[in-house]
Order: C-alpha cells, then structure tokens, then sequence
C-alpha cells in the first residue's frame, strides 16, 4: 500500500472537522474489526498517554523584582531549596529536592503541584549586597498567577519501555519502584506499555524536537532528547527497545496545567518524586508509522532486575510481556511472583482520550518535528578517574 | 453479620471479622485457645502482633454455626478486658487524591487492593483486609490512611 498523509492534510482535517483520531488502545480494536487497510486509511491520527513517576522533572521560575531588589543566591520555597545560581530572581526547583523541614514527605514536586493548585508558596531568600540588588533577604508568599514565567522543564520523561523491579535478598528493599518483599514476593513495573508514546513510535519517526505534546494537561513540546535517551539497546523483532531506552526533555506552562495530571509523590524511605500526565499524537503518515501503533502489551518484553543488588549492573533474572504483567502474576525462576503497575494505565487511558478530544475539537494541531531524536546512542556510565586518567596524549 | 465462607456449604456459618487489643498482662495468657476449646468457635488469625510484654493487637475471624456462640466468645474476651473493635472500615481510601496507580496492591498479601482489569480502577475490598497497613507506605500519593 503506497498510500501515504502529511501533517498539512492532517491539519486541514482537524480545521474542518473531518479528522479520524483514536487511541493506542483503540486502534488495535478496531484493525481487528474493520481490518487492517481499512483502519489505516481511516486512521489519520494516534494518541498515546502515560502517568507514573519521572523523577527528572522540574520548573523555571520568575518571580519579578521586589523593591529594593535582590540577587536571590539562596531560595527556599515552602522550605525546599532551588536553584538560583542563575539572573537574580530566576530559579530551578527540582522535582525531588527535599524540604528541609519535612524531610521526605515533602519536596519540590509538592511545591509544584501547590503553584499548580493555586495554593500561596512561602519564598524565602538570602543573598549577598550589591550596588545593583542592595537587598538582604527577602521572605514572602506567592501564587503562580503572579508569577512572570513558571514552566515545566523536564530533563528527562516519557521512557520508552523500563524494567520490572523484584528482590531476592532476604530483607524488604525501599525502592522508586515501591516497597519489594525478601525472597521475589512481588514484583512492580512501570510503564503505560500499548499506550505509551515512545513504545507507539519506536524509531521516533514522528516524534522528535519540536513536536506539541500533551503535558501535564496543558500544551507543551518536545525541545531535546532526554537525558541517558538510548535508542541502541537490544530490540524485540518489533523493534521495541527491550528495557528503557528512548527518552525526552519535554516544557511546558506550568501556569495552565492542572493537578489532575501532575501529583507529588512520596516513595517510602527513598524520596519524592513526580507523576507527570503527557500524550504524544502520532500522525499516521506512513504504513510503517501504522504498524508501529498496533502494539500490544504482549508485544513489549521487559526485562527482570534484581534490585537487591545495590550496584550499577544488577542482574537480570528474566524477560516477560507487558500482558503477564498485567495479569497478575510472573514465574521467574520457577516461582509464581505477584506484579503490580506503579504507574497509572487508568490515568494513561484517560490523557490519551483528552489528548484526542482536543485534536477532534480542533484545539490541538499537529506539528512536524523541527529536528528529529537520535537514533544510535548509548548510555555511559560514570568511573572515578584521577585527572592524569584524562589526560590526552598528543 | 452473615458471609459466605470459600469451600463449604456456608448457608448458616456466621462469621465475625474483628481486632483485638490485648493488654501486655493478657498477652501471655492462652486466650485464644479458651476460645476454640471452651466456646467452640472456629478461629482464623489474620493478623497478629504479640510480644513478650507489648501490647498485643490481632486480627481474627470468627465462625460458628451458632451466632450466640461468637457473641458469648466477646463476653468472655470483654471480661478479661481485650478491647474489640470491628474492623471493616478502618482503612481509608482518599478517592480524590489516589490516582489508580497499583502501587498498594504490590505490598498487599490479602488481596484486598486489586486493579480492576477493564477499568484499570483501584478496588478495595474491606472484607479481605487484614489490617498489616502496609499500602499506607505503599500509597505515593499518601491517600490511605487508617482510622484509630
């Protein structure tokens, strides 16, 4: 079938209301129902969605200059630290940076969803004197509407695939992938797997820099490939990466997203982290492009680590599908072991079905990539050196 | 209250799901074997923490075919002061924050949390609760909490 669309006729379809977009989910339905050519010339768009935890996340904030002004070297906000070393009243708060109050259960995720929530924010701040900023310290609340800028920037997000955590050792482990049981007595996975964007575009075709994504419940976009993003791991006969692969640095206004779809959260005795709601449209432009979206869970194998091991390379015990998973139950090693998600499908589903209203209510565009993602890459690891380690010689 | 029982015909088998809070005098005392041999109830142990000298907290069904017999079983239990308590709401799920991730259901053993496999919603089935509160470290979202 040499039948082929472009993002224009795609858009066009949305301005005239004439566009056919359904989920990643949907879509497997209905090529079973209405057949596979069928369903690939009525499909112009696929949505996708995912919502768990991704711990690299964070906000630009600005918050305008008081009088007299102040370089604010020092910020706290609601007792969590961020990152000022930049312009004077310009900061970074990060997802997982802790309260120096309430130590784990409450960090710069909270602070976010709280500016989110319209809650008021404690600012507080120490610097030194300037002829420029003549002022101290500064201690007031804000809200984000009185913000000049607050947005979403995002180092790293949407993980293509990821791994299944278990624990062999003989002590209960506090792990991001939740609390593990000694002895393999239960196993947590995360990934929104046949709804997931970079699962449904496994060779970024679509998806690359510039992209208009959902995020957080507002529009956002893609604007770089996401930190540790490694396309070149080992592939299934699909071409789904078989364990974390590809990744995406993603922004977005954090002054129009809504808390439904970003949640601070707590992981007992190992922090806070960050559940971040976001959709990727994959336009249907091709017969590859099309194959790639009818994934299914049992088409994504993922790997079973060890996580007992507290070392850079834990072992691997086994692969399984995304549909064992979800089924309840894995045997690895000949031993029947409990799963559990420790992100969202229910909440996946429901980003993917907003992200389609959106488009079939024309409030939504597509875009073409301005720059597309690698596509070989690995991750490296970090050794101790000493400086003559790195020393060239000519 | 009346409860079907797995495997049997359990048309007239009562059945009670309760806590004890033992005091640490008591926790030494054969209590629970009183009850079987004395009262002839039929006891499963759901949940238990007893130690030498603590206070002792367990969570116990009770069966009969008698329903007075169970409840001449808590007057005895009352009589040596153990403080029973229903158990059935006790944990508390906060459904405008919980977000149906699943995470409480990998550290729940009686499989009273589950994932519905269409709906992908989280279900709580109180019945099958054994009161261990470990979805409360469990919940990312912190929205399960306990009534005491």
């Amino acid at each position: 079938m040499g039948f082929e669309r472009t993002i224009e006729e795609i858009n066009e379809k949305i301005r005239s209301g004439k566009v056919v977009v359904v989920t990643a989910e949907e879509i497997i339905q209905m090529a079973e129902r209405d057949g596979y050519d069928n369903t690939f010339k009525k499909v112009d768009v696929v949505t996708t969605g995912t919502f768990g935890p991704m711990c690299s996340s964070g906000a630009f904030i600005n918050f305008g200059h008081s009088d007299p002004p102040i370089k604010m070297q020092k910020v706290w906000l609601n007792d969590v630290p961020a990152y000022g070393g930049i312009a004077a009243v310009d900061v970074y708060i990060g997802a997982t940076e802790l309260s120096e109050t309430k130590g784990f259960e409450y960090g710069g995720a909270h602070v976010i969803e709280d500016l989110i929530s319209d809650k008021p924010v404690k600012l507080k701040a120490i610097s030194y004197v300037t002829d420029c900023y003549p002022r101290r310290e500064i201690e007031t609340y804000i809200n984000r509407k009185m913000l000049n800028q607050a947005y979403l920037f995002n180092p790293r997000n949407a993980y293509q695939n990821y791994v299944v955590a278990v624990n062999t050792s003989d002590r209960t482990i506090y792990t991001y992938m939740g609390i593990l049981f000694p002895k393999m007595a239960n196993a947590t996975y995360c990934s929104a797997g046949q709804l997931s964007p970079l699962i449904n575009d496994p060779f970024y075709d679509t998806i690359g820099i510039g992209t208009k994504i959902f995020l957080g419940g507002a529009q956002g976009f893609i604007v770089w490939e996401g930190t540790q993003h490694a396309p070149s791991v080992a592939r299934n006969e699909r071409g789904i990466p078989i364990g974390g692969a590809g990744t995406i640095a993603v922004i977005g206004d954090l002054k129009t997203m809504s808390r439904r779809y970003i949640r601070a959260a707590v992981f007992e005795r190992y922090g806070v982290s960050i559940y971040i709601g976001l959709g990727i449209p994959i336009p249907i432009l091709n017969e590859k492009i099309f194959k790639n979206v009818l994934v299914r869970d049992e088409d994504i194998h993922v790997p079973v680590i060890d996580y007992s091991v507290g070392r850079r390379k834990r072992p691997v015990l086994g692969i399984v599908n995304y549909k064992q998973l979800r089924s309840g139950s894995i045997t690895i090693r000949g031993k029947e072991i409990k799963t559990a998600p420790i992100s969202s499908y229910k909440m996946a589903r429901e980003i993917a079905q907003e992200l389609k209203t959106w488009i079939l209510n024309g409030k939504f565009f597509l875009t073409n990539y301005v720059h597309p993602l690698p596509k070989e890459q690995n991750v490296k690891s970090l050794d101790i050196n000493t400086i003559d380690d790195l020393e060239v010689e000519v | 209250m009346k409860r079907d029982v797995k495997g049997k015909n359990q048309k007239d088998v009562f059945t009670k799901r309760v806590m004890l809070t033992f005091s640490r005098r008591l926790v030494s005392k054969p209590v629970m074997y009183r009850l079987i041999k004395e009262y002839d109830i039929a006891i499963n142990i759901l949940f238990a923490k007893v130690l030498p000298n603590e206070t002792g907290k367990l969570v116990v069904e009770f069966s009969s075919t008698d329903e007075k017999k169970i409840q001449k079983g808590f007057s005895f239990l009352k009589s040596l002061g153990v403080k029973i308590e229903p158990i059935s709401k006790e944990i508390i799920r906060d459904e405008e924050n919980c977000i149906d991730c699943g995470a409480c259901t990998s550290v729940c053993r009686s499989q009273a949390l589950s994932i519905d496999k269409e709906t992908f919603e989280l279900i709580f089935d109180s019945n099958r609760c054994v009161l261990c509160e470990m979805c409360i470290h469990a919940c990312p979202m912190r929205a399960i909490s306990i009534t005491f």
